[in-house]
């Protein structure tokens, strides 16, 4: 039997990982004694210099890879966790209709056919997208595909969410339409999330909690709070002090970029 | 003054025109020059009499039987050959172990000159019709299984990995990515498997068979009637034509996602 109507809160311990890519032209070490703790329904940002491992973590937390070092653990939980990951592009199955992309968690859950059909038309009506429900995805807008993507993960009901750069490719108008549906779907079953992003406003606008990253090889620098109430105002300009956040996690963003540019010059 | 060629772009109706000029410039000459003596009638007899002959084969109804057991060999030939290489190919694209056994197998039965089997074929199978399809079936084998294989292998990473997320396993991984992933390639596979039984089908009946389109080229050859070669290269290759379009059919109705046209509108 499917229970896919309630997910359980479920905290995430990440414990010590660490990661090293190895191939006849070198080996990479992408993340190195990597711990931190998301509380169950928390949301937290990850950000960090480019090639930092971030998109590797997330991946070692999907069970999409498995780390040469350290554990993930989801305590309190006798059983798996769903963990559901969003990809950042290619996020959808080009020969399904957008409709039976949004349904193939469920179909994958074992829910039959019309209740998923049915579930997965609410979900993308909820979010627009109720005339391209038929659509095969290469007939939607980047940002629609993005949009269906979220409903995809969302409609299953995770307990986990793990998404890289889910908004990379959308225009800024795009991206905070998004971010309100995001986070709307987010209020609703407030599953745990952990969501990888470039763009340091981005994630102050989203999460509870922003880990800074540092450079290759990957380790946390530093836990930010967020100090902001929710619903949150996406254009930032009710929330105070966050031009004071953004300078200080960019900065330390800044030396991690430069000591990793000075440590691969000669 | 033409534009640049892409993939996605349609083509004119007055470029079908051009191809079709063309076609009839080069019958015209042809039929002008058997006329009046320039080529020999005996090898090249002009197209009015190829169609004329044509015609009397139509009408003695032998045309329909040569085409029947062609086509029926063909179809089944095609149907067993590309069906296994289907089935084999995504099994080989989904399974390392199955792959890596059976890969140096195929790589050394492929390239092998099917019509060269085909005493082997005789000997299990008897001088019948089972040998006969067989041999069509090993022909059409190969580039469905390779084009499969290879259409199964390129699908993108994340499509496993989104799949594998959501917790799909052997079977769902089958219908939900793999077969309409390598879809493309299987068609293209299927349009090259054709073509190969087409070839093989007539070659087989030329060698040791007493209907079928290759049988009547064989007969014609023999008792020097070059214009029911003619006729019977026209019905080939009218053949050949037909199974193009219905390949190109088959393939918009099982991949609706693949589209161009609406893309382009
Ligand atoms: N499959 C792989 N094989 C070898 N090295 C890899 C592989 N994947 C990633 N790497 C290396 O591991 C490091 C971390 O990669 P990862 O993709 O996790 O970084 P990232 O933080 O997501 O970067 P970005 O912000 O640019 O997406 C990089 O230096 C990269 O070169
Ligand atoms: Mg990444």
């Amino acid at each position: 039997m499917y229970n896919m109507m309630t997910n359980q809160a479920t905290d995430l311990r990440v414990d010590s990982l660490s990661m090293r890519y190895s191939s006849p032209r070198g080996s990479v070490d992408a993340l190195q004694g990597v711990s931190f703790h998301v509380a169950a329904g928390e949301f937290v940002a990850l950000v960090g210099p480019s090639g930092c491992g971030k998109s590797t973590l997330l991946r070692i937390v999907a069970g999409l890879q498995s780390p040469d070092l350290g554990e993930i653990a989801f305590p309190g939980r006798q059983t798996a966790p769903k963990c559901r990951f969003v990809f950042q592009n290619h996020a959808l199955f080009p020969w399904m209709t957008v409709r039976d992309n949004v349904a193939f968690g469920l179909e994958m859950d074992g829910m039959p056919g019309a209740e998923r059909r049915a579930l997965a038309g609410e979900q993308l009506a909820a979010l627009g997208l109720a005339d391209f429900m038929d659509h095969y995805p290469h007939e939607l807008s980047g940002g629609m595909c993005q949009r269906a993507a979220i409903a995809q993960a969302f409609v299953t009901r995770p307990d986990v969410l793990l998404m890289d750069e889910p908004l990379r490719a959308l225009d800024a108008q795009m991206r905070m339409v998004i971010q309100e549906d995001l986070l709307a779907l987010w209020e609703r079953t407030r599953p745990t999330v952990l969501y990888v992003t470039h763009d340091i406003e981005e994630a102050l606008l989203l999460a509870d909690r922003v880990l800074v990253m540092s450079g290759r090889p990957g380790r946390i620098r530093e836990a930010v709070e967020v100090p902001f109430g929710r619903p949150r105002d996406l254009t930032g300009r009710n929330h105070q002090g966050i031009e004071e956040l953004k300078w200080r996690i960019w900065k330390m963003l800044e030396q991690e970029v430069k000591q990793q540019l000075h440590m691969s010059r000669p | 003054m033409s534009r640049p060629d892409r993939p996605c772009s349609r083509p004119f109706p007055k470029e079908r025109l051009v191809s079709a000029a063309v076609l009839f410039g080069v019958l015209a000459l042809w039929e002008v020059a058997a006329r009046a003596g320039w080529v020999s009638r005996l090898f090249f007899p002009p197209p009015s009499f190829i169609v004329q002959t044509l015609g009397r084969m139509a009408w003695s109804g032998q045309l329909w039987t040569d085409l029947g057991y062609t086509m029926g060999r063909l179809g089944a030939g095609l149907f067993l050959g590309a069906g296994s290489g289907l089935l084999l190919g995504w099994l080989m694209g989904a399974s390392r172990p199955v792959r890596l056994a059976l890969d140096p197998l195929v790589a050394a039965l492929h390239p092998m000159p099917k019509l060269a089997l085909f005493p082997i074929f005789l000997i299990l199978l008897g001088i019948g019709e089972a040998s006969k399809v067989a041999l069509l079936a090993l022909a059409a084998f190969f580039p469905m299984l390779i084009n499969t294989l290879a259409g199964v292998r390129q699908i993108d990473c994340v499509y496993w990995e989104l799949a594998a997320n959501y917790g799909a396993r052997r079977l769902a991984m089958l219908r939900r990515v793999i077969l309409p992933g390598s879809l493309p390639m299987s068609m293209v596979g299927l349009r090259l498997a054709a073509n190969n039984v087409l070839v093989v089908a007539i070659a087989v009946e030329m060698l040791s068979a007493q209907e079928g389109l290759g049988a009547t080229i064989w007969m014609a050859w023999q008792t020097l009637h070059t214009e029911e070669l003619y006729a019977m290269l026209a019905v080939i290759g009218a053949v050949g034509i037909c199974l193009h379009f219905i390949v190109e059919r088959v393939t918009r109705w099982l991949m609706p996602w693949n589209n161009r046209e609406t893309r382009n509108g």
